[in-house]
């Protein structure tokens, strides 16, 4: 994994960078194979994301580089260990379809920038792609298309902004 | 204005808003639970928004149980049990710990739920308490450390599927053969951001343990919480096994004229038995498709079947016979109860006397952790929940799910069989209560 994190230590969904494309359904046992989530540590976690799926994913993923995926993805459990893994794999978002709603609201709890994309099974593993978060659009630089995505809800967009759910709940805790 | 469904009644009551699906609220916490792989990321959570000794909401309603990797397997998971005990203590949280049973079959039991409550545990099977009445939801650890702080969370206020199934179901057909019919139906995302609703005849006469298991597998159709409004069926199961006394004056069901965003109806009478194939509970077929499939493995457990009465009707069937020479059977108690109600009334007896393997209540080899973890080539039918590639094991095992009368009748031939071609069992909901010390 090379580093191309931000000064803050996340990735810029905004740079363009390779896409992994997975099908319909990827469940979160096949995204973090449950005898792995013993550990919380996002990086120990990265090093087994799809290990079963997809065996080659966690050497060669790069920082900054995207997961696209059919409907449902991160359907199963509720392991937040699921998402931690690509955070701290350094991917920089996540398109797909549609999610589980789990791992939909845990992505967002994390920072991890997630799009519903419709159009996303028009992306061909290997791609370069980037989010555009603001105008919700994912943009295929390999074959000169974007695609457009739902814009997030204006209630989690406004959580969003507060810093999400762990800064909106500590600025309530502390009023 | 149309009338309100359970879910958005539920809703309503615990925002103090006029809730209706789509809206976005904030609600009051009732319950809530996390277990041993998911309690040390929420425990972080807390830590990060609340400080090392904060309080929690409720202690005296925040439970946090040992049983996903229960007896410890590895050092992380044993690290990961004291991290709960440590926590759990700390904070003055109820505590229960290794052999005393899956998550959600404690809560059930130890009274923590009632009708009308908002419950969140960090395991996606929290959708269980909804056959109490309860609304409730499975979330992430960052949800669940922050409500441990705030006492609230937001929620999208759901659509709701009705599921309404009228008459009598056939000698070896359970509510397991009706969820997963309902998830072969609408698919493995069919009700993803809603919730499911079961009613009718079929429902209302469901012993409480059944309705457990149908509420329990509303996620595995992507479900928000799935529900059955409580009844006087509700009231007698709580004050029978747990001693609370149950007020359902305030109870709520959905109204007549509630908008729904697809009714499915069905004739219990033509329900087969149904078998999920591998890879994914989506794939329910009659039984008798998937006839004569030969099998290595049974396993007899979860929170969605290993309760005393889905023990029972395996043990039933086996009384006096053998597993086929070519099958192994692994049987985990939901409990620490089930499994001194298994000893205390012979179950244990005649299921090992047929050759079947008992072990320590918990989760078992549901999620491939341990306990009966399957290897390249294995096939196993299991009265779980999930049969994803991999689920319990080897990418290369295969998964189908079944009722507990389906994996009874099973065991007996090593090959999936019709329980309707033997004498099945049904239970209510005194059997387990009969035998309570």
């Amino acid at each position: 994994m090379t580093d191309s994190k931000t000064a803050s230590g996340r990735t810029n969904p905004s740079d363009p960078a390779r896409a992994w494309v997975f099908g319909d359904n990827v469940d979160t046992d096949q995204i973090t194979p449950s005898r792995f989530i013993v550990s919380s540590d996002p990086d120990e976690l990265a090093q087994h994301a799809f290990e079963d799926l997809r065996p080659e994913f966690s050497e060669s993923v790069e920082s900054g580089d995207f997961v696209v995926a059919g409907e449902n993805f991160g359907s199963g459990s509720s392991r937040e260990h699921s998402p931690l893994s690509l955070v701290g794999a350094g991917v920089s978002g996540v398109v797909a379809q549609s999610f589980a709603r789990i791992f939909f609201r845990n992505a967002i709890n994390l920072g991890l920038p997630v799009l519903i994309c419709p159009g996303a099974d028009a992306i061909d593993d290997g791609d370069e792609i980037h989010m555009d978060l603001d105008a919700g659009v994912v943009v295929n630089h390999t074959k000169d298309e974007q695609y457009d995505a739902e814009a997030l809800p204006e209630f989690l967009q406004s959580l969003v902004e507060q810093g999400g759910l762990k800064a909106y709940t500590k600025a309530k805790l502390d009023r | 204005m149309t009338g309100k469904t359970l879910a958005e009644k539920l809703l309503s009551e615990k925002s103090g808003t006029d809730a209706r699906a789509g809206d976005y609220v904030e609600a009051e916490i009732d319950v809530a639970m996390a277990h041993d792989i998911t309690g040390p990321l929420a425990f972080q959570t807390f830590h990060e928004v609340a400080g090392e000794d904060a309080d929690l909401f409720a202690p005296d309603r925040t439970i946090f149980t040992i049983d996903h990797h229960a007896p410890a397997d590895g050092v992380q998971a044993a690290n990961n049990h004291n991290a709960v005990r440590d926590f759990a203590a700390k904070h003055g949280a109820n505590q229960f710990d290794v052999g005393d049973g899956i998550c959600h079959a404690v809560l059930v039991e130890e009274g923590f739920v009632s009708p009308g409550d908002l419950v969140i545990g960090a395991d996606s099977h929290s959708t269980t308490y909804g056959g109490l009445g309860a609304f409730g939801t499975g979330v992430g650890s960052t949800d669940l450390g922050t409500a441990l702080a705030s006492g609230e969370l937001w929620f999208r206020v759901p659509q709701t599927i009705r599921f309404e199934v009228d008459g009598d179901l056939q000698d070896g057909v359970y509510a397991k053969d009706l969820i997963l019919r309902f998830i072969g139906d609408v698919g493995f995302d069919g009700c993803t951001y809603m919730a499911a609703e079961y009613a009718g005849s079929t429902i209302e006469s469901l012993p409480i343990h059944e309705r457990l298991v149908l509420s329990n597998m509303a996620i595995e159709m992507g479900g928000k919480a799935g529900l059955v409004a409580p009844d006087d069926r509700t009231a007698a199961y709580l004050e029978r096994q747990t001693g609370n006394e149950i007020d359902l004056d305030d109870a709520f069901r959905s109204d007549d004229d509630a908008e729904y965003e697809s009714v499915h109806t069905y004739d219990a009478a033509e329900l087969a038995p149904q078998v999920s194939k591998p890879s994914n509970p989506e794939n329910a077929v009659d039984v008798t498709d998937v006839e004569g499939t030969e099998i290595d493995q049974l396993f007899v457990g979860t929170c969605t079947n290993g309760r005393y009465e889905d023990i029972k009707i395996v043990a039933d069937i086996l009384e006096g016979e053998t597993l086929a020479p070519s099958v192994r059977m692994v049987v985990v108690p939901a409990s620490k109860s089930v499994y001194r109600h298994m000893l205390n009334t012979g179950v244990f007896q005649t299921l090992t006397d047929a050759g079947a393997v008992i072990q320590n209540a918990g989760c078992g080899p549901c999620a491939g952790y341990h306990q009966g973890v399957l290897g390249d080539g294995d096939v196993c039918l299991a009265t779980a929940n999930r049969n994803f590639p991999g689920r319990e094991g080897s990418m290369d095992s295969n998964v189908y799910l079944a009722s507990p009368a389906t994996v009874g009748a099973s065991a007996l031939y090593g090959e999936i069989t019709d329980p309707r071609n033997i004498q099945t069992n049904r239970y209510d909901d005194t059997i387990f209560a009969e035998v309570l010390p």
